[in-house]
């Protein structure tokens, strides 16, 4: 497991220090560089913030708290305040223990997100996360609206050796789920993973497909624990924040999956989607290969949000 | 939330200040900070806005306020000028070399920007101007990727070059552009693979692709959802591959596509076209002047006083408001802002245009029912000259008249009139909201709508 971890670490490093000095000073750069606190101070790890993809709203949000914790702490050091204000993001950000106990019993996961995000490509990937677990996996690929949507998971399906179950382009996607869900009843199924097509959230008539197919799901399969993932690619901005709010409503969504952390994106909207809809982030895509999803690692990302992790060498 | 728009919050910083002549430092400050707010809520890359920022203001302090704006509207005037020139004043097309040549292009970008898509749109554009165009499957990694393209070039009626079992896309850029030589094609689009900008073999790739192939023009394809990494993005493919120009996608969602700006900042390439929809045919040519009004939050206001003040009869809009106020608004009134809406293009279109409408425009399409809106014009054109100047006269005899001529059902003309004499007295409680546009405080558009029907 340490090794795994290293080589996720490794990864998520490797994308930042190639392009580590040109893009943001790291926030120990400001922790150190300042003297005083002062308003320069803090308007520079806003930047940091805001750089990060946390957004303007959040970042002032954070700012101000921590104004307050300095005040009443009597805090003189800007280098004390790096602790204060990494520590209650780490904090914000901690996954529940029972966040992956659905791993454990009969579960449906039903994957949505905007379209790009990489929902096929992270349903591959849990597919062989769960496989090696010793889990009957079943996968049904409900995208029947993308061309070739249903090949690029048969595809996925092969590498991670689990069943699928297909529909034909165009056919209504929530009659595969209703196949998928019979099939994993009557094969005895540990997990079912369902693939969705990508949807913008501010379709109206697509987020009510969605929503015929979480009932669906309900109706024919009520004993088995239902997981909704939404996935969110990394390098999203302020967006990220309604779609995460628009699938909530129509799926209610227990966790989110971020892809293509490999790059420079930072991922910081998960801290103002965390914040706002308390939604923890679950999983995190580190690349392409069946092996780059791993759980999510608090101390990891806020690490890498803040340029920091250099310090764990 | 949806209403919160940079107009709105600039008009309450300079209301206190609404008769100054000329913008003083203090209040271009003031106001900036608005605007700074803004363009990072919109993901505008935080060093881009800084810049931004300062150029503005070097340019608007002690500038005079033109009649008729405010100081507020003045300071909008300029940031919108300044960010539409920074985007590139006019729209830019794919350069396409001279007569029969064959024109490269190339695709490029990261994964899940909408290559593959975009390739097959650009390629259906391009067969309406008459270009015969060969799409290229040069993405050999991602599965089924190839056949996604060949289902697309289908749909569009496009020819696609694969080899299939080749891992080398070179080799395939290469033999495709020899057999579009051979087979009479102008246009050669090369699908690539999405790599991440810091992915150094996959950046090499595209490297050698060009290497190889004479590219014309090499495009980048950004989702308009992306954030702050937006800058990081464009230069390294920009530094790394050289480009020609960009493609935004999936404008159709509500992002208010900062990453434009960014992405423009840095490059200095023009964007093209924006991707508007899952449909082959949803690709559109790129404004910067709608873009900027996006970005900003502030809908398409400008266009949107210039149509009123073009289309509107003022006198008439005069009469009408001091109606308003009174409640005195009978039929023949509503017929008559009915037409003015229709001279500017419909409701949906006017809606369209308000701050914070213009990315929901897919609800508000299956909100307002034309349809419905000409059954109302029916059932009052069906009254007599009397009857509309003074509803009161409308008893059940007359009503069974009206809704036989204009052949609904007599609880369609009940429910009409009902919310007519509900929205007479609404109107009472809200004076101003018609004849305002432009003059009143809040920019005249009533945080929510209420309309006569």
């Amino acid at each position: 497991m340490s090794e795994e971890k290293l080589g996720f670490f490794e990864r998520l490093k490797n994308g930042l220090t190639k392009t580590r000095n040109n893009i943001v000073s790291s926030i120990d750069s400001v922790f150190n560089g300042f003297k005083t606190i002062d308003d320069d101070f803090y308007e520079e790890l806003e930047e940091i913030l805001v750089m990060g993809d946390i957004g303007i709203k959040a970042a002032e949000q954070i700012i101000m708290e921590l104004k307050k914790e300095v005040k009443q702490r009597h805090i003189k050091e800007p280098v004390d305040c790096r602790d204060i204000l990494i520590d209650s993001i780490k904090e914000q950000m901690k996954v529940n223990q029972d966040a992956y106990a659905f791993e454990n019993v009969t579960s449906v996961v039903l994957v949505v997100g905007v379209n790009g995000v990489g929902k096929t490509t992270t349903i591959g990937k849990l597919a062989s996360i769960y496989k090696s677990q010793g889990k009957k996996v079943l996968i049904a690929a409900a995208d029947t609206f993308r061309a070739a949507a249903s090949e690029q998971l048969e595809e996925w399906a092969k590498r991670a050796e689990v069943d699928i179950i297909t529909g034909k382009e165009g056919s209504d996607p929530a009659s595969v789920i209703f196949d998928a869900v019979n099939a994993a009843k009557a094969r005895k199924i540990d997990i079912l993973l369902c693939d969705t097509a990508g949807r913008l959230h501010n379709k109206k008539n697509l987020m009510e497909e969605l929503k015929k197919i979480g009932r669906i799901i309900e109706r024919e399969f009520p004993e088995a624990h239902k997981e909704s993932l939404v996935v969110l690619d990394g390098a999203t901005g302020q967006n990220a924040l309604m779609q995460a709010r628009e699938f909530k409503n129509a799926t209610d969504i227990t966790g989110i999956v971020l892809t293509k952390m490999d790059g420079t994106a930072k991922g910081g909207i998960a801290v103002a989607i965390q914040s706002e809809l308390q939604v923890p982030v679950k999983y995190i895509g580190v690349g392409e290969k069946i092996n780059d999803l791993q759980k999510f690692d608090p101390n990891d990302f806020v690490d890498a949000l803040f340029d920091r992790s250099h310090e764990k060498e | 939330m949806a209403f919160e728009s940079l107009t709105d919050k600039l008009q309450s910083v300079f209301k206190n200040l609404r008769n100054k002549g000329r913008l003083t430092e203090e209040d271009v400050k003031a106001a900036l900070k608005e605007v700074k707010m803004a363009l990072l809520e919109a993901d505008v890359n935080f060093k881009v806005v800084k810049q931004f920022v300062k150029t503005v203001e070097e340019r608007a302090i002690g500038q005079d306020v033109m009649n008729g704006l405010n100081p507020g509207q003045m300071v909008v005037k300029i940031v919108n000028e300044e960010l539409t020139a920074l985007m590139g004043s006019e729209t830019t097309e794919i350069a396409f070399q001279p007569g029969k040549a064959i024109t490269v292009i190339m695709m490029c970008g990261l994964q899940g920007a909408g290559k593959t898509t975009t390739t097959a749109k650009i390629a259906g554009k391009l067969k309406l101007k008459g270009k015969k165009s060969l799409l290229v499957a040069c993405d050999v990694y991602r599965p089924a990727a190839i056949k996604q393209l060949q289902i697309n070039g289908e749909k569009q009626d496009v020819e696609v070059f694969a080899i299939p079992d080749s891992k080398e896309p070179v080799r395939i850029a290469k033999e495709a552009v020899a057999y579009a030589e051979k087979n009479g094609y102008n246009i050669v689009i090369l699908d690539t693979a999405g790599r991440l900008h810091i992915d150094e073999d996959m950046m090499q790739e595209l490297q050698n692709i060009k290497e190889n192939v004479t590219v014309h023009q090499t495009l980048l394809v950004v989702d308009a959802m992306t954030g702050q990494d937006a800058v990081n993005i464009a230069k390294e493919f920009n530094e790394k591959i050289g480009l020609d120009g960009v493609v935004l996608t999936k404008m159709d969602g509500d992002s208010r596509g900062g990453a434009a700006l960014s992405v423009k900042a840095v490059t200095g390439k023009p964007i093209l076209y924006i991707g508007m929809g899952e449909k082959l045919s949803d690709l559109e040519q790129f404004y910067p002047d709608r873009m900027a009004g996006r970005i900003l939050g502030m809908g398409d206001v400008l266009s949107l006083i210039e149509k009123v003040q073009a289309d509107v009869d003022v006198d008439k809009e005069k009469q009408m408001a001091a109606k308003l106020k009174k409640g005195k608004f009978d039929f023949e009134d509503y017929l008559e802002s009915m037409n003015q809406m229709k001279k500017m293009g419909g409701l949906a279109s006017i809606l369209g245009m308000m701050p914070g409408m213009g990315s929901k425009m897919g609800d508000i399409e299956s909100m307002v029912d034309e349809k419905q809106l000409k059954r109302m014009e029916a059932i009052v054109l069906s009254m007599t000259p009397a009857e509309r100047q003074n509803p009161k006269l409308l008893n059940p005899g007359r009503k069974h008249r009206i809704a036989r001529g204009a052949g609904v059902d007599i609880s369609v003309v009940n429910r009409f009139i009902k919310q007519f004499e509900q929205s007479q007295k609404m109107m009472k409680q809200l004076p101003g909201m018609m004849g305002g546009i432009g003059k009143k405080g809040r920019g005249g558009f009533p945080g929510r709508l209420n309309f006569p029907f």
